[in-house]
């Protein structure tokens, strides 16, 4: 493919999916942040994930807002165009809600479910609900993500494989775009979906939906959108990409300031972003869910955009998206693959682009995921750095030195490996 | 060539006239059966009832992810409906995304025979461009025509011009501010609507 382009060479082409967590992206592009770089930002809101991938491979974008496992699928040869994407920069942790249709909610609610989005009561529930459908010859539920290789999928299979549902066997699992989810569980022609707000929220406010779980019960720090990046793109000029990192990165932490939000919410009810309302979207970025009857509950780092190293690419996070692909059946394992996985996500860029401004990052590349409950001190360039939990719902940790081990102990897998 | 030789293509677009544009493309290039569906509720039933060997589908539909979604899983799970985004080569892979259209093939179908119908797509997706680019300044012109015509008439009532003079004087201030007829027009209607000369319409 003709990668060579002629024109400016500050020029940055970067596309988008209407999401919250694209807040930084789209704010380093209309705020400011990359022109103080030096960078003139082209940016275009895509209709499909697939679609952004498409102009990445043609080059008609150099980076993208995107979901944190596409990159690492797209270098491992998993989807068509495949191509080598880098992670330099993660777009924050959070965000998700696990939404039902208000039917399902109140067969949740007989089987004992929690009201207040505690992720185990609510599964354990769920495994009733399907249990008691299966007896009484009921259709399976069907469940939607944004797409396949999203961490929507992986964190919904982890959650109901941990009280033994099997996905895509007894509860069946499409992808939906995101602004039609509402309308999709108004229709009945999903029963629940996993999705980055305000597409909870809408459905709440529409009265078809029931917020039930977040992914950050399912799990505190859950990776959710990154940056990626045309690693040639990157290569063709470091200094370009550096800051272009920066950008993003000054971005993300001002989008994380609370008497930033409201300016946030309006930038990004604007039409050309999402068009919605401010409020829906100022909810969003406070972390308000909405429960029964316009009920809140304030779920507290519902969505990180810098603080507690949010940013930070941890090759950790591509470890754990790798073991869960291949987990269900997407690709086998191996050292090879392995090894390609962790190289996508760059957290060496990461801290030679922000050393100029001081930011204090973690030293290592990787952590143990789910061994911190309480907020914790770690090793970090400069001054003191604290991580915010990272546990999992079930306990369960993943070492990535150790993910045969982890592997054979999860205790569902594809319907193809049983 | 017997029937079941004949390639079947899947024509998914929300753009009733633009699918039938392709539709005739691809009929005329006679070697495919050819089944035009919108993107109507229960898309993916119908993908696999159609069980089509190619599926065209607009860049821009919000349903490819769900398509390569339904791939992806039924890949895994061995059921019917596998298809892959086709990658018979950069060039058409380039042209196609530029021209605005995706194309999904089944496993196995040779560069040879996608080639072609690729290549049609992509002709008539650029077709239905132009159609609707020339469609828009058809339109265009017509509403200009119509300013121009409505700016004469109040000209010719207010300064009891002739249509000739009142036409000419147009020409003349859109000459001396280096604006276009319509433009000096549009003013025109404005200003005497809101000079009470002339009702809104």
């Amino acid at each position: 493919m003709n990668r060579v382009r002629a024109g400016d060479p500050n020029l940055v082409r970067m596309g988008f999916m209407p999401l919250t967590d694209c807040a930084p992206v789209v704010a380093a592009s209309l705020l400011g942040f990359a022109e103080a770089e030096g960078l003139r930002v082209n940016l275009t809101k895509e209709a499909s994930w697939a679609t952004l991938r498409d102009r990445i491979a043609v080059r008609h974008l150099d980076a993208a807002h995107m979901l944190a496992p596409m990159p690492i699928a797209a270098c491992l040869g998993l989807t068509p165009l495949a191509d080598r994407l880098i992670v330099p920069l993660m777009l924050g942790f959070g965000g998700n809600t696990i939404t039902v249709s208000r039917g399902l909610w109140a067969d949740l609610k007989a089987a004992g479910a929690p009201t207040h989005l505690e992720a185990k009561g609510t599964v354990r529930a769920l495994a009733e609900v399907v249990a008691e459908r299966r007896r009484r010859g009921v259709a399976k539920l069907v469940f939607a993500v944004v797409h396949h290789h999203s961490a929507h999928t992986y964190q919904l299979s982890y959650w109901l494989a941990a009280a033994g549902i099997v996905p895509n066997v007894e509860i069946d699992i499409v992808a939906v775009p995101p602004p039609l989810m509402p309308a999709a569980l108004a229709a009945g022609q999903i029963d629940g979906f996993c999705a980055g707000e305000p597409w909870g929220r809408v459905a709440s406010v529409a009265g078809c939906g029931r917020c039930v779980t977040t992914n950050i019960a399912i799990w505190r720090a859950s990776p959710e959108k990154v940056l990626g990046v045309a690693q040639d793109w990157a290569e063709a000029d470091p200094e370009r990409h550096f800051r272009l990192i920066r950008a993003v990165y000054k971005a993300a932490v001002w989008c994380d300031d609370p008497a930033n939000r409201e300016e946030l919410a309006r930038l990004l009810a604007r039409p050309e972003i999402f068009d919605l309302p401010v409020p829906i979207l100022q909810a969003n970025l406070e972390g308000r869910i909405m429960i029964d009857d316009g009920e809140e509950i304030r779920v507290g780092g519902f969505l990180n955009f810098s603080a507690s190293a949010a940013t930070f690419p941890w090759k950790s996070n591509a470890a754990w998206f790798y073991s869960q692909m291949v987990r269900w059946g997407e690709t086998k394992m191996s050292a090879e693959g392995y090894a390609r996985a962790q190289a996508t996500y760059r957290p060496d860029l990461h801290r030679t682009a922000l050393a100029p401004l001081g930011v204090s990052l973690p030293t290592a590349n990787a952590k143990i995921e789910g061994s911190i409950d309480v907020e914790t001190a770690v090793p970090s360039t400069v001054g003191r750095l604290f991580l915010a939990p990272d546990s999992f719902f079930d306990g369960g940790v993943f070492d990535p030195e150790q993910i045969d081990a982890y592997l054979a102990s999860q205790p569902v897998k594809a319907a193809a490996q049983r | 060539m017997n029937d079941r030789a004949l390639l079947h293509i899947l024509v998914i677009d929300a753009n009733r006239i633009r699918a039938s544009i392709i539709e005739e493309g691809l009929k005329e290039a006679g070697q495919a059966r050819v089944t035009v569906i919108d993107e109507a509720k229960g898309l993916m039933r119908r993908i696999v009832e159609l069980d089509p060997d190619v599926i065209v589908i607009d860049l821009e539909s919000p349903n490819r992810d769900a398509l390569e979604h339904m791939f992806q899983v039924s890949r895994a799970a061995k059921r019917p409906v596998a298809m892959f985004v086709d990658r018979t080569d950069d060039a058409s892979i380039e042209a196609a995304i530029d021209a605005g259209v995706s194309a999904y093939v089944v496993d196995g179908l040779k560069k040879e025979r996608i080639k072609p119908i690729l290549d049609t797509a992509i002709r008539r997706f650029r077709a239905f461009e132009r159609l609707r680019q020339e469609l828009d300044q058809a339109r265009s012109e017509l509403s200009e025509r119509k300013r121009i015509e409505r700016a004469k008439g109040i000209l010719m009532r207010t300064r009891n011009l002739s249509e000739e003079s009142a036409y000419a004087l147009l020409r003349s201030t859109a000459m001396q501010q280096n604006k276009r007829i319509a433009e000096i027009a549009e003013s025109l209607i404005t200003a005497a609507r809101l000079l009470g000369e002339e009702e809104g319409t």
